[in-house]
């Protein structure tokens, strides 16, 4: 398979990454740089456990070719806490209860804080909206929305 | 209760969260192993077919390909759940009896290798005629899927308990009501995987994401030939089981063989499509029921029978028949109860156990029709409920015994929680409000395989340097929050913070625990926690006592910090020996009390290292007739829900607007977690009565084996829950505790069925609600 030369940023470090043309972009950074943090459940885009940030915004990187990462800020769950201190979403999935087995939370918590750096006052609607692309099995989701809501309003006073 | 917990029943965050948070937590596809090689399996395409030759020669010759076994290279032993149904074998020798059957193995350098490699091996087959459903497996002129079954018929149940003719001659009123649901997925976001690991001195590492690593490395050992004692199961954290990961799976095996073959680790996966095919969850039920009762709504007799459509082996099977009899006993009082059960084999993937194990249906039709029967006495249903209820003390007509019970408190708080009174009868039309219960064991009285095994013991082991201790128990965490349970009861009993706590699980070379399976660890791993604690307590008291020349008893750990009772004991000898050996140390003890640092340190320097160890299995349970052991259990959990339902009259859409939900758990240990279970059961049992449903086409293929065909329920789907935790005091369950997990799934789809039909006036007798279904109960009800 071809190789091809990206240029990205993941995490806020800029690499030069050497990957092949139908690698996705789940499998350069699980398997390449190590950031397993990412889970894969489905592989077609379904289940929403391997979203990371792109620009910003949520995707599966399943769908995403490592080559389409070309010149972008990767965001994975890795890059949120700072050193020992949780992200306000981390910090509030945990308190409320919103993890259990955590194959979902790493694309959950990366879903809801690409919403609430938009907007940290979002509602429960938006919230809900924002989250229907990851799948979880074993909360029934209403503790996740309640920590979702509650980090927005930790990001609101920050 | 009066007992003060310090630890126990708090909303302590989970111990795994942060880890699980960050992206730092360790599941399967996270450990890397040098030279790993992947494993792949080859299936059947043929839903029942005869193999007539395996020709692997060209993917053996495959460059990158490092072994290919077929079932020809492997022991020919059978296996499965049941000892008395070992219908599997790992790979087909002679027949194939479904879609997805495993036929072959190969270890490749990668997976695209592997994948090249399993279309390269070549198998003649001769289609053989098959069964998709129960009607045509128990057709005159029906192919035999296993020899030793002829007619199809997995397993039978008959019990009768009490006398069910004079139970109907004594009722007033008589109705026969059915329910049918669809085969349903476990759905549990991580795949099933496994590495195994053979190394130079003869052992097997297996790494698996399963709930049950004990039954895992008896089944490995038992397929492989290996001693127990050389086979090690671990699991790291997994992302969710539900039931169908509560036995071994052709991959643990599969890669096991390859990796004793090729002397390399080797990685399986299922991808998701697998996880289909090899299914092990819900099957589909067909029950009738036939239930008497009097004028004043006293239940008389229940005459019960119900087929189970099984697929192509035993699985977990033949509890599940038991338990869908079984599991009506309760929570009313029935004094007549008659079940007639039959698992039948069909040319699909075999059924297993899946959350609220077979008894989930069965509840569905029970609860519905005591709503119907309350219609005919035009009594309000939650006063029926309560007429027939049971209390603590009260044992079942199956020999069920209620140790403690708080059904009626659940029903009253749900009424209370839901402003039932205000609500029934009185919502605008197309609107409906429901209710129902339901109870579940809170760990099978038995384990799986005849044995007088205890079901789990756990050691805990106090740091040699002081203060902190750790559990290490054969417990498997798959998300139900066990390891934050155990974490809390061990701190408990030892009287320190949970903070000195850590725990280590999920490993067989921790000991014997049975798994996740049947709502058992709360109450069984949480008594040999328990038992652990304490006696690490005890030993690190009887070492201070020695050294302060006190009776024991005068000594007690609370918090952390030493009680003595009464006065003039001199503390500041260990004091001062402990501070000399931290010399130059930040943080050391001060004030009048002793730490559990200190005197765990004083405890080391005159035993030696100090470990406590704890055991449980349950007491003899139950009946003595036939399948007695199915749905004994030392305590019972019970649930109570109200559902609100809106139904669009004209298309049959329902949407649930809100669940009140309460359920006894007895003791709670974390009520956060009780909560998180109480919410992630009704989300299951909402999918599973809205729109869950694994599709066939003619020739036995999964139509919908992917997360967005096969609809389970997203945070869109999910009404607002309200979780009222009602908690029992439970004799015997450590600290009062017992199961949540899967009692709470029990009302869910009865009380939106009893939703939909006070909406509607119509009562649906077949699962999910899809729109075309609930709309023409609407028209043939208006017909009537």
């Amino acid at each position: 398979m071809k190789k091809h030369h990206i240029n990205l940023t993941v995490n806020g470090k800029e690499l030069e990454l050497l990957v092949s043309s139908n690698h996705t972009l789940a499998q350069v950074l699980r398997k390449d740089l190590k950031l397993t943090g990412l889970k894969q459940g489905c592989e077609v885009g379904d289940c929403g456990s391997c979203t990371v940030l792109l620009d910003g915004s949520p995707v599966n990187s399943c769908l995403v070719l490592a080559v389409q990462a070309q010149g972008r800020e990767v965001t994975t769950i890795e890059g949120l806490a700072q050193g020992n201190e949780m992200h306000p979403v981390q910090e509030a999935m945990v308190e409320h209860g919103g993890i259990q087995c955590g194959f979902c939370s790493p694309g959950m918590i990366l879903s809801a804080k690409a919403l609430l750096d938009k907007k940290p006052d979002a509602g429960r609607e938006e919230i809900k909206r924002a989250l229907s692309g990851n799948l979880c099995r074993c909360t029934g989701y209403q503790k996740i929305l309640e920590a979702v809501e509650d980090a927005g309003r930790r990001m609101g006073r920050s | 209760m009066g007992q003060k917990f310090k630890v126990i029943g708090s909303r302590a965050p989970r111990v795994d969260a942060p880890d699980k948070a960050t992206g730092r937590a360790v599941f399967m596809d996270d450990l890397e192993f040098k030279d790993e090689l992947v494993g792949v399996i080859l299936q059947s395409p043929y839903a029942h077919a005869r193999i007539l030759d395996i020709d692997a020669s060209a993917a053996k010759a495959l460059p990158g390909v490092k072994a290919v076994l077929t079932g020809r290279d492997l022991p020919e032993i059978k296996y499965g759940v049941s000892p008395a149904r070992y219908d599997e074998e790992l790979l087909a020798r002679d027949k194939v009896r479904y879609v997805g059957d495993e036929v072959a193995c190969l270890a490749a350098v990668d997976l695209e290798t592997a994948l090249e490699a399993l279309e390269l091996i070549k198998v003649e087959y001769e289609p053989l005629p098959y069964v998709l459903t129960v009607e045509d497996a128990l057709a005159e002129d029906a192919p035999v899927i296993h020899d030793a079954f002829p007619g199809n018929i997995c397993a039978e149940v008959h019990q009768e308990f009490g006398d069910v003719a004079q139970g109907f001659a004594q009722s007033d009123f008589i109705r026969t009501d059915n329910m049918l649901n669809k085969r349903q997925d476990g759905a549990f976001i991580e795949p099933h995987r496994a590495v195994a690991v053979y190394d130079l001195s003869g052992g097997l590492t297996l790494y698996s994401s399963t709930q049950v690593p004990h039954y895992v490395q008896r089944t490995v050992s038992m397929v492989t030939g290996l001693d127990v004692g050389k086979v090690r199961v671990i699991k790291p954290y997994v992302g969710g089981g539900f039931g169908p990961k509560a036995e071994a799976t052709p991959l643990d095996m599969c890669a096991a063989f390859l990796s004793i073959k090729t002397g390399l680790p080797v990685r399986m996966s299922y991808t998701r499509e697998q996880v289909f095919l090899h299914c092990r969850a819900r099957h589909q039920f067909n029950h009738t029921m036939k239930v008497g009762f009097k004028k004043d709504g006293a239940i008389m007799a229940l005459d019960h029978q119900c087929t189970l459509e099984g697929g192509a082996y035993s699985s977990f099977g033949i509890a599940t028949v038991y338990y869908a009899g079984s599991l009506l006993g309760a929570p009313y009082l029935l004094p007549n109860m008659k079940y007639d059960g039959l698992r039948i084999y069909t040319n699909k993937p075999a059924c297993g156990a899946q959350r609220g194990h077979g008894g989930v249906i069965a509840r569905a039709l029970f609860e519905q029709q005591l709503d119907l029967v309350a219609e005919e006495l035009g009594m309000d249903p939650v006063e029926l409920r309560l007429k027939n209820i049971m209390e603590a003390g009260d044992v079942s007509c199956n020999d069920l015994a209620m140790s403690s019970l708080g059904m009626k408190e659940c029903i009253e708080a749900v009424a209370n929680g839901s402003d039932w009174q205000e609500k029934r009868g009185k919502l605008p039309p197309g609107q409906g409000i429901g209710m129902a219960s339901g109870f579940f064991v809170s760990g099978a009285g038995y384990p799986i395989y005849r044995s007088e095994t205890y079901h789990c013991t756990v050691t805990i082991k106090v740091q040699e340097d002081g203060g902190t201790v750790k559990v290490m128990t054969g417990a498997a965490e798959i998300g139900q929050g066990s390891d934050t349970a155990m974490a809390m009861i061990a701190a408990e009993a030892i009287g320190i913070p949970l903070e000195s706590v850590r725990i280590v699980s999920g490993d067989t070379d921790h000991g014997v625990d049975l798994g996740a399976y049947s709502s058992r660890t709360t109450l069984m791993t949480g008594h040999a926690t328990k038992q652990a604690g304490e006696n690490v307590k005890d030993k690190v008291l009887t070492a201070l006592a020695e050294e302060l020349n006190v009776e024991k008893d005068r000594l007690d750990i609370v918090e952390g910090k030493v009680r003595i009772q009464g006065d003039g004991v001199d503390i500041k000898a260990v004091r001062q020996k402990y501070l000399k050996e931290h010399r130059g140390w930040e943080g050391m003890p001060r004030g009048e009390e002793l730490t559990f640092s200190e005197a765990a340190r004083v405890a080391y320097l005159k035993f030696g290292t100090i470990v406590g160890t704890g055991k449980y299995k349950p007491p003899v349970l139950g009946g003595k007739f036939k399948g007695a052991a199915v749905g004994t259990s030392p305590a019972y959990g019970c649930s109570a829900q109200v559902a609100q339902v809106e139904v669009d009259l004209e298309t049959g859409q329902v949407r649930v607007l809100n669940i009140t939900d309460a359920h006894d758990c007895g003791k709670a240990i974390n009520l956060t977690s009780v909560e998180g279970q109480m919410e992630g059961s009704v989300s299951m049992g909402l999918g599973e009565c809205m729109f869950e449903e694994v599709k066939f086409d003619d020739k036995g293929r999964v139509l919908n084996p992917s997360l967005g065909e096969y609809h389970i329920p997203t945070v869109m789907d999910m009404p607002r829950m309200n979780c009222i935790v009602v908690e029992s005091n439970e004799p015997n369950g450590p600290f009062g505790a017992k199961e949540v997990g899967e009692g709470a799934i029990m009302p869910t789809i009865p009380a939106i069925l009893n939703a939909v039909r006070d909406a509607t006036g119509a009562a649906v007798d077949e699962l999910p609600l899809t729109p075309e279904r609930v709309l023409k109960a609407i028209m043939d009800k208006d017909k009537e």
